[in-house]
């Protein structure tokens, strides 16, 4: 069975050849050259900014290469949209969730797609057929589900079901695992396995050596849209990828100065808070950070965090409790008060919320110092200023990009993110809270940001640090605060804390002092 | 990114052309000659001193309430109540020229074109409040306005602010008195109705200009417009730019009804606004949504409906041909917007390459 399936896949060999793209003032691609067989899984490894969405998007018949040729079983074929190549087996799971929330699974499933009762839909059909893929690959997801009930998880299941359905071979994942939690990231593992087993082939990206190492059988490496290399996995390990990734040696453990603590620069007492659909979120969290100190906030997404950081932030309301920043209550005030009292703010959602994706650099830059002195000269912006301000901050946090026009929606997702962190932190706010700050960084830019978190501890800042990655907590923070459904389980000093003990914390067991 | 002006140039002729030519099919149906309709209706605003300055006249309202659609579209916020904002602008600038007719002009014309402006902020800033405050739909209040004013002014133009002549005469026809004479605005080019209005809608366009890319303000409401939760997460207080963006809106629209006013008519009559609250969204758009290009799109619908009257005329078909006929250059040349941001679009149409392939354009694509 599963042997005539694998013989039957449409692509049994697809290659991309001297591939090359040029955006304006950035070489995407350059005479790139990747392949994959029938059963494959290829790793695509770069820093942001590589070109590896590019490549993607090119290969699912977004964009036309400048140069370059795709061949399947080694004929050529025209890619002019993503119809010709779904139409060729080829079908992409994109970064970001393109489904509708309002509507069910399979409706989500079968949307776009001709229905065999003509103008009415055959969803009882479609459901079926859904149930069969997700049992076959072990993709288990209701299809009479609405989309918003859905877990980020199983929205990615649904995903790459809709993929499926369509009948592609070779599966594009795009940072697949980046929204996923560690637990969501085992689940996947053995669907991608049950994939290749049945002859599909996968084209996975990630920034996460360990899954490369988990998932893979041959990588290729790219840097400024180029190809450094392609190699079988089993031949290479994690260090020499990251040093072919990012063209030098990473740090092994940070320095972290020794700081005298100063004074409370954040305190919450008491905060409860509601969700989206107005069940608690927060319930009487309490805690405090004082200049000098990272506290980290460890547990698993969906528990609180997000609210957490909005109500801080004044974005959200709080049903009862306090916030007060550097002294100032700021409980409930509107964001600019908050801004004022001397907070900085990395959000999760950094190109919705962030950044306005439609602005130039420079107008990201001045987004919350628009009103102010030097940026604005009376009523009107500074030009000459700004210009100078932005080149600043671009200089000063590597951020890569043609000029300070471009649109940040056209940047990398490093890049977004580092551009970010260069305005939140040039502005010198007293506290600065950081919501997964490096979520989708390659490892180059993650060190990068992790060195300018651990600067402005030094600095004497006091850094709220909301992660999901174990790892980075236990390289940055101080103390550890675990959240679990809404409540801070405990607060545990780092030379305390172990990760069995912290995951067991996470998973909401409390033990009986030990 | 950037696509070459002339492929831009190239694409709005095709949609003129095309437009022409399935409103051709329905001038043959009506048995005139669609080449002397056309004539008339291409050549006949660009042949003659009267031709030009009519259509600027046109246009000078267009550009008005075109420049309060940009600051709303701009800022997050659909402003379908250009009409009613605009007889409304006009109904208190007119009831101020006609309280106070000693007053010099110097102070009488500014006076009269503010409380224009005020009122229609006032009735803009109304569906902006319920936008930000209540979550009321914009499209559906500003349609509900554009009745009560219309209504309003038909009930004051019959009662209270009745050319007395009208009852003397036993007419009554629904007009006001003519307005001091001191408060008209003077001519541009005389022997023409082309007025000094123009000029003003000219520089209020770099005014908008100014304001919207150039100031904090501005600045501030374009973000509101761009990302609603980023502007938020700026400290930007979303509510008061909506409020005000409805605001400046309706008020650039009342001015727009005043101007005519005072340019034109030298009273207010009913049907003032003339359609223009609604074709000025559409040279707004035409215009991209920027203050300076609202100026080439607003003349260039200025001479179409000009062009339109002088076909009628022409060729005697029905009123309802002509305008159908505006309609299909609106339709297709706003549709050609499509082609412009996603050239490849046309491409495949054609299935062939035409011009070459800009730079992915799409506002929603996010590299990941
Ligand atoms: N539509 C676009 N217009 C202009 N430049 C673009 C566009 N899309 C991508 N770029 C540029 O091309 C380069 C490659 O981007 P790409 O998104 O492929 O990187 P990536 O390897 O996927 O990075 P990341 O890991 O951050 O997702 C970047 O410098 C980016 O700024
Ligand atoms: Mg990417």
């Amino acid at each position: 069975m599963d042997q005539r399936e694998f013989a039957n896949r449409r692509i049994q060999h697809m290659e991309m050849c001297d591939i090359t793209k040029q955006f304006p003032g950035v070489l995407a691609n350059n005479q790139v050259c990747i392949d994959v067989r029938a059963g494959e899984v290829l790793a695509l490894l770069g820093e942001n900014g590589a070109g590896k969405s590019t490549l993607m998007k090119i290969l699912y018949g977004l964009y036309r290469p400048d140069a370059g040729e795709i061949r399947i079983n080694d004929q050529t074929v025209p890619l002019h949209s993503p119809n010709d190549a779904i139409a060729q087996g080829i079908g992409m799971v994109h970064q970001h969730f393109m489904l509708v929330p309002t509507l069910t699974v399979v409706e989500n499933i079968v949307l776009g797609l001709p229905s065999s009762k003509g103008i009415f839909l055959d969803l009882d059909v479609a459901a079926k057929r859904i149930t069969e893929l997700s049992q076959k690959y072990g993709l288990q997801v209701d299809p009479w589900a609405y989309v918003w009930q859905l877990s980020v998880g199983e929205q990615q299941r649904v995903e790459i079901l809709k993929v499926l359905y369509r009948g592609a071979d070779l599966l594009i994942l795009d940072e697949p695992t980046a929204v996923l939690t560690p637990q969501e990231v085992d689940e996947l593992i053995p669907t991608l396995e049950e994939m290749t087993r049945m002859g599909h082939s996968i084209i996975f990206i990630t920034h996460k050596l360990r899954e490369v190492m988990a998932i893979s059988n041959k990588v290729t490496v790219l840097r400024n849209g180029q190809v450094i290399d392609t190699l079988a996995t089993a031949d290479t390990n994690q260090e020499a990828l990251a040093r072919m990734m990012v063209g030098r040696e990473l740090l092994k453990e940070y320095d972290k100065a020794q700081v005298t603590l100063g004074e409370t620069v954040l305190e919450v007492k008491s905060l409860c808070a509601k969700d989206d659909k107005g069940l608690p979120a927060l319930k009487k969290v309490t805690f405090e950070v004082r200049a000098g100190e990272i506290l980290g906030v460890a547990g698993v997404s969906g528990n609180g965090q997000r609210e957490l950081a909005d109500v801080i932030a004044g974005l959200q309301q709080a049903t009862s409790g306090q916030v007060i920043i550097a002294g100032k209550d700021v409980t409930n005030k509107l964001p600019a008060y908050v801004i004022d009292a001397g907070m900085g703010y990395i959000p999760e959602d950094r190109l919705h919320t962030g950044t306005i994706p439609s602005f130039s650099i420079s107008e990201n830059v001045i987004l919350k110092d628009n009103a102010r002195p030097p940026i604005a000269r009376g009523p009107f912006l500074d030009f000459e200023e700004i210009a100078r301000y932005s080149k600043r901050l671009v200089q000063e946090f590597a951020v890569k990009t043609p000029t300070l026009e471009t649109q940040v929606g056209n940047l990398s997702g490093g890049n977004i993110q580092k551009l970010i962190l260069a305005r939140e932190i040039s502005r010198e706010p007293a506290f600065l809270l950081a919501a997964q700050p490096t979520r989708g960084l390659d490892v180059g830019a993650m060190e990068y940001v992790h060195q300018r978190l651990l600067e402005q501890r030094a600095a004497g800042k006091g850094i709220l640090l909301v992660s999901e990655e174990l790892d980075e907590i236990f390289k940055l923070a101080d103390r550890i605060a675990v959240i679990y459904e809404g409540q801070i389980m405990d607060i545990l000093s780092i030379d305390q804390a172990d990760r069995e003990h912290l995951g067991l914390l996470m998973a909401g067991v409390t033990q009986a002092a030990d | 990114m950037k696509q070459s002006i002339w492929g831009k140039i190239l694409i709005l002729i095709g949609a003129v052309v095309g437009a022409l030519l399935v409103g051709a099919l329905l001038l043959l149906i009506a048995g005139a000659n669609p080449l002397v309709a056309y004539r008339a209706m291409l050549i006949g605003p660009l042949s003659s001193r009267y031709g030009i300055t009519e259509a600027l006249v046109k246009a000078t309202p267009l550009l008005l309430v075109g420049l309060g659609i940009v600051i709303a579209f701009r800022s997050g916020i659909l402003n379908i109540g250009g009409e009613g904002q605009m007889v409304i602008g006009a109904l208190a600038g007119s009831a101020c020229a006609l309280a106070l007719p000693d007053l010099p002009g110097i102070l009488l014309l500014p006076m009269t074109l503010l409380s224009s402006f005020l009122a229609g902020a006032v009735w803009g800033g109304i569906p902006g409040w319920l936008k930000a405050r209540l979550s009321v739909n914009e499209i559906l209040s500003t349609i509900m306005l554009n009745s009560i004013a219309l209504q309003l002014v038909t009930f004051m133009l019959r009662g209270p602010l009745i050319d007395p002549q009208e009852i003397a005469y036993g007419t009554g026809f629904p007009q006001t008195a003519q307005l001091p004479e001191q408060s008209w605005l003077p001519r541009l080019i005389p022997r023409t109705r082309l007025h000094w209005g123009f000029v003003v809608a000219l520089l209020l366009a770099g005014l908008v200009y100014v304001f919207l890319w150039r100031t904090s303000l501005g600045y501030r409401m374009r973000a509101v417009g761009a990302q609603k939760e980023a502007a938020r997460y700026g400290g930007i207080q979303v509510e008061n730019s909506l409020v005000l963006a409805m605001a400046l809106s309706g008020g650039f629209a009342g001015l727009a009804g005043m101007v005519e006013v005072l340019g034109i008519h030298h009273r207010l009559l009913d049907g003032i606004s003339a359609g223009y609250g609604f074709s000025g969204i559409v040279a707004a758009l035409f215009g991209q949504l920027h203050p300076l290009g609202t100026i080439p799109a607003a003349i260039l619908f200025g001479a179409l409906t000009l062009g339109a009257d002088m076909m009628q005329r022409a060729v005697e078909v029905p009123a309802a041909i002509v305008l159908t006929i505006q309609g299909l250059v609106v339709l297709f040349v706003v549709g050609s917007d499509v082609l412009m941001r996603r050239p490849d679009f046309l491409k495949r149409l054609l299935g062939k390459r035409m011009m070459p392939i800009p730079e992915e354009t799409s506002q929603e694509e996010v590299p990941s």
